[in-house]
């Protein structure tokens, strides 16, 4: 029969409908005030965690909505910004540095959306507020360390092995030998040959000059290292910020993005991230005694500092090394199975190491972590107060005289192992970032955008309603319904997709899309309006008007969608936001306008014999 | 029924192409000289440089804002109201020397020693240069990577003929909608190359079907010259292309009106764009593939020898 579609077909537009609707739910339901615990690098957040919370919310009143523990995080929800506040602060004074008390908003969907996995959109930084860096790593800083530190090993190297040369310089990206003879020509040539791996030989007899020169592989490891090492501290240092919900992510060969969302003071967050750590290598003093030094009587020589696992450590004031001689440091097993961290260093590095070990038998060495962290205070100019922390991460028995690469064994644990060779690490940034582009909004703004964004919805949406009824009467009312159908289902979609974000320039794209999703119906109601004129029956109108409509939309549609994928390649950010969500727009309104309104369409009109259509 | 256009008799639209040529020829030629002329008002997301919106209690004083900056070293910042009297807008330039992470925070902290607190920072935005740069070559990369894809994709599916009427109209609408940014002197950002795209999409929408119908056209009437044949398939897809343009302009007036500031330019971009693709769509692609000879031979549908198709369907 003409115009009838099969039970599936119905089925299938009210199944895809029904799962739209109750993934696009969570919508309704808002966020709730939270406050987020999570532990830092030795704290663990437990079910006494959760009772002290509960002690401290008791003890200032409040009576939080929920306190729930998951995954090692704690999250109150509390009822209003003000109690918020009161209780991070409480919380905060009553668990000390060990854990991160972070601000949050988390989405009120209650329970049985949550067990079938719906939560809300996430909100670009446009529309919650907070800071958006793109950091750039400097790697011609990062390939000339790495330049410098291949000079030094070779100079080493060729003088250990006697063999005698004019000069070994760094030029440009290249490390460049020069022999005094013919025969350390030939000496030089035998001994690189094959020794460094990642280095291709050039040679020049005429000058007598030998070229090492990175492979491309190389250099690619470089800048890998470079990127992740940096990716690895950033994060360490945004943890410190106390942000619910933060991202740092590598974006393309050299940057690095960070969101942090929902955090307003910029020039905080920028000092944190831009913060120093440093490393020293210094021997423990074992003449003296650590408890006088404790009661206040430090030894001259000497300076006292705690230790991460407990207690205090005296040390020697003279260092052995800094950590920006470290040029490589790695967790991993020894023969005996148990966990390690080996430490490579550069030529000069290991020349100091060599001397300062090789008295130093037998007695223990330790690492210390130096960092500077804002202490959230500001001095009379504004400036933000550092706080120059140190403390004592490492202490071990020195087993032998070593040079450029040594390891340290007896490690607790295989985390302790991964945590010491981070921070060993971090100590020596091989390459400096730099911020190039920021962008902040404020919480004000951010809830203005929404609210704009949705009126600009709300009323185009109503406006396109009007015309539409006026235009085509029924079967404009059908149209409408399609579009009502094609918000959900772009909500829906939106909230389905874990990486689509909506942004301002997102909404304006749904803007958008409600405009241009009637185009498919407004083809098909002139054809079929076409065909009524042409003197076919209502019911073969409604068939062909369908029929020959589809191709015509069909190639309309890809070809916007061609436009909206090469948007979303190209475009950062809140453009991204608007090709995701016009090019999702575009598939969704082909749904309810072809298949959509054709159901409703053939459920009303459809194997009946009318006389008239309203269209 | 009501209708917005009668469409018993076909209109001559191709009659009137030497007209529509001059006029297009015109419009291209007047963007063009303005473009090189006034060039764009590129926004801070190409230029590079630092912007910063605060928002005050009570009017801005706008004179005061400008002589603490000045006070402050910070003469040639331009500074305006955004959107509401309340709303300050400073822009900076890029500059040598000073840590431009560090401006927006300098700035906000001048404001608000100067009106004693009350500053709200409403939104900080800080583009390197070299970032700049490359958003400017990549958009540029981005609308040509468009079009051809758009070519390539109606050359397929329909004729090269057709298609490069279609990127011919793009071109067109693309350039004249530059043209008015730069007349105007609108600030040109990265929502506003966005819509750009947005409009390349709409336009092509349009395009295709007219296109489409042109081809249905040619194929469903065997008599008829190109000229009757290009007017008649004008004429029929007429009222659509009216209704929907009239729908995506009230979309986008509610988005002029309602959404904003931050996306006023992408509104505006849009909304001219929309206009001058609707025309476009009737005129210009239409006429250039008449130009360039489109004949009903290249519109058949090829023919395919199908195997086995004169033995009997087995059953």
């Amino acid at each position: 029969m003409l115009n009838k579609f099969p039970l599936w077909k119905n089925l299938m537009v009210i199944v895809i409908l029904a799962v739209a609707a109750v993934y696009a739910l969570p919508n309704l339901y808002g966020e709730d005030y939270a406050i987020q615990v999570s532990p830092t690098r030795t704290a663990v957040v437990d079910m006494t965690t959760l009772g002290e919370v509960e002690d401290v919310l008791a003890e200032q009143n409040i009576v939080p909505k929920s306190v729930t523990l998951e995954d090692q995080q704690l999250l109150v929800r509390v009822n209003s910004d003000r109690e918020q506040l009161q209780a991070r602060d409480a919380i905060l004074r009553a668990l000390g540095t060990d854990y991160i008390v972070a601000l949050n908003l988390a989405p009120a969907t209650p329970e049985w959306l949550q067990s079938l996995g719906a939560s809300p959109m996430k909100l670009g930084l446009d529309l919650r507020g907070g800071v958006h860096f793109l950091m750039e790593v400097d790697m011609g800083e990062a390939m000339r360390k790495i330049q410098d530190q291949m000079r030094d090993t070779v100079r080493t190297d060729l003088r250990e092995e006697r063999i005698r040369y004019r000069s070994v310089n760094r030029m440009g990206n290249d490390v460049v030998i020069t022999a005094r003879s013919a025969e350390d020509f030939e000496a030089a040539l035998d001994f690189i040959d094959g020794r460094y791996q990642g280095f291709e030989i050039i040679e020049d007899e005429t000058d007598l000059s030998l070229t090492l020169r990175m492979t491309e592989d190389k250099i690619k490891e470089t800048q890998d290292y470079a990127i992740s090492q940096n990716v690895t501290i950033l994060r360490n240092r945004v943890n410190e910020l106390g942000v619910a919900e933060p991202v740092v992510q590598r974006q393309g060969a050299e940057r690095i993005v960070v969101q942090l969302p929902g955090v307003q003071d910029t020039a905080r967050a920028k000092e944190i991230l831009g913060a120093t750590a440093t490393l020293e290598f210094r021997m423990v003093d074992q003449e003296n005694s650590l408890r006088d030094a404790e009661l206040g009587r430090v030894p001259f020589g000497s300076e006292l500092y705690p230790n991460r696992n407990g207690g205090n450590i005296l040390l020697k004031e003279d260092v052995i090394l800094t950590g920006d001689h470290i040029v490589n440091a790695n967790s991993g097993m020894d023969e005996n199975n148990r966990p390690q961290v080996s430490i490579t260093l550069d030529g000069a590095g290991g020349d100091k190491m060599s001397i300062a070990t090789r008295d130093n038998i037998g007695k223990p060495m330790a690492t210390l972590f130096i960092e500077f962290k804002a202490t959230g205070e500001r001095d009379q100019n504004g400036k933000i107060v550092f706080e120059r922390r140190a403390e004592v991460i490492n202490v071990a028995t020195i087993q032998g005289r070593f040079g450029s690469s040594f390891r340290i064994t007896g490690i607790d644990s295989m985390q302790e192992a991964q945590n010491l060779s981070l921070l060993l690490r971090a100590g020596a940034l091989i390459a400096p970032i730099q911020i190039v582009e920021e962008r902040t909004v404020g919480p004000s703004l951010g809830q203005e955008n929404i609210d704009m964004g949705m009126q600009a919805i709300i009323w185009g949406f109503i406006l396109v309603l009007v015309f539409m009824v006026a235009y085509y009467r029924k079967f404009g009312l059908v149209a409408n319904t399609a579009l009502a159908a094609n918000l959900i289902l772009i909500v829906g979609v939106m909230s389905m997709i874990p990486g689509a974000t909506l942004t301002l320039p997102g909404m304006a794209g749904i803007v958008l899309t409600v405009g241009m999703a009637v185009d498919a119906n407004v083809l098909i109601f002139e054809r079929i309006r076409e065909e009524l004129r042409n003197g076919r029956s209502p019911q073969q109108a409604i068939h062909h008007g369908y029929d020959s409509a589809l191709s015509t939309i069909a190639d309309a549609n890809i070809t916007t969608l061609i436009a909206a994928v090469i948007l979303f390649a190209v475009g950062t950010g809140p453009v991204k936001g608007f090709a995701v969500t016009l090019a999702i727009g575009i598939l969704t309104s082909m749904f309810t306008a072809i298949i959509g309104t054709r159901a409703v369409i053939n459920a009303i009109w459809g194997g009946k014999r009318i006389d008239k259509l309203s269209v | 029924m009501r209708q917005l256009i009668k469409t018993d008799k076909t209109i001559p639209f191709m009659k009137f192409r030497g007209i529509s040529w001059i006029f297009s020829g015109l419009l291209i030629i007047a963007s063009i000289v303005s473009l090189s002329v006034n060039q764009l008002n590129w926004g801070l997301d190409f230029t590079g440089g630092t912007v910063i919106e605060v928002g005050y209690q009570q009017p801005a004083d706008l004179a005061a804002v400008r002589s603490t900056l000045d006070a402050q070293g910070f003469g040639d910042a331009v500074v305006q109201n955004f959107g509401t009297q309340e709303d300050v807008l400073i822009r900076l330039e890029p500059r040598e020397g000073v840590k431009a992470e560090d401006l927006g925070n300098q700035i906000l902290q001048a404001l608000n020693q100067q009106a004693d607190g009350g500053v709200e920072m409403r939104r900080i935005e800080f583009v390197g240069p070299q970032v700049g740069d490359e958003l400017t070559e990549q958009g540029g990369l981005a609308m040509l990577v468009a079009l051809i894809c758009i070519l390539i994709y109606i050359a397929i599916r329909f004729e090269y003929r057709l298609a490069l009427g279609a990127v011919g109209a793009l071109a067109h609408d693309v350039i004249i909608t530059l043209g008015l940014f730069s007349f105007l002197g609108l600030e040109f950002d990265l929502t506003v190359l966005a819509a750009l795209l947005a409009v390349i999409g709409y336009s092509i929408n349009d395009t295709v079907v007219v296109c489409d119908r042109i081809r249905e056209n040619f194929r469903k009437f065997r008599k008829g010259s190109s000229e009757e044949i290009i007017n008649g398939a004008i004429t029929d897809t007429m009222s659509r292309t009216v209704i929907t343009s009239l729908t995506t302009v009230l979309v986008l007036f509610a988005l002029f009106f309602l959404g904003g500031q931050l996306i006023h330019g992408f509104a505006t971009a849009l909304l001219f764009g929309v206009f001058i693709g609707t025309y476009s769509s009737i005129y210009v692609a239409s006429s250039l593939a008449f130009k360039l000879g489109i004949s009903r031979e290249d519109l058949m549908p090829p023919e395919v020898e199908k195997e086995g198709e004169d033995l009997e369907p087995m059953l």
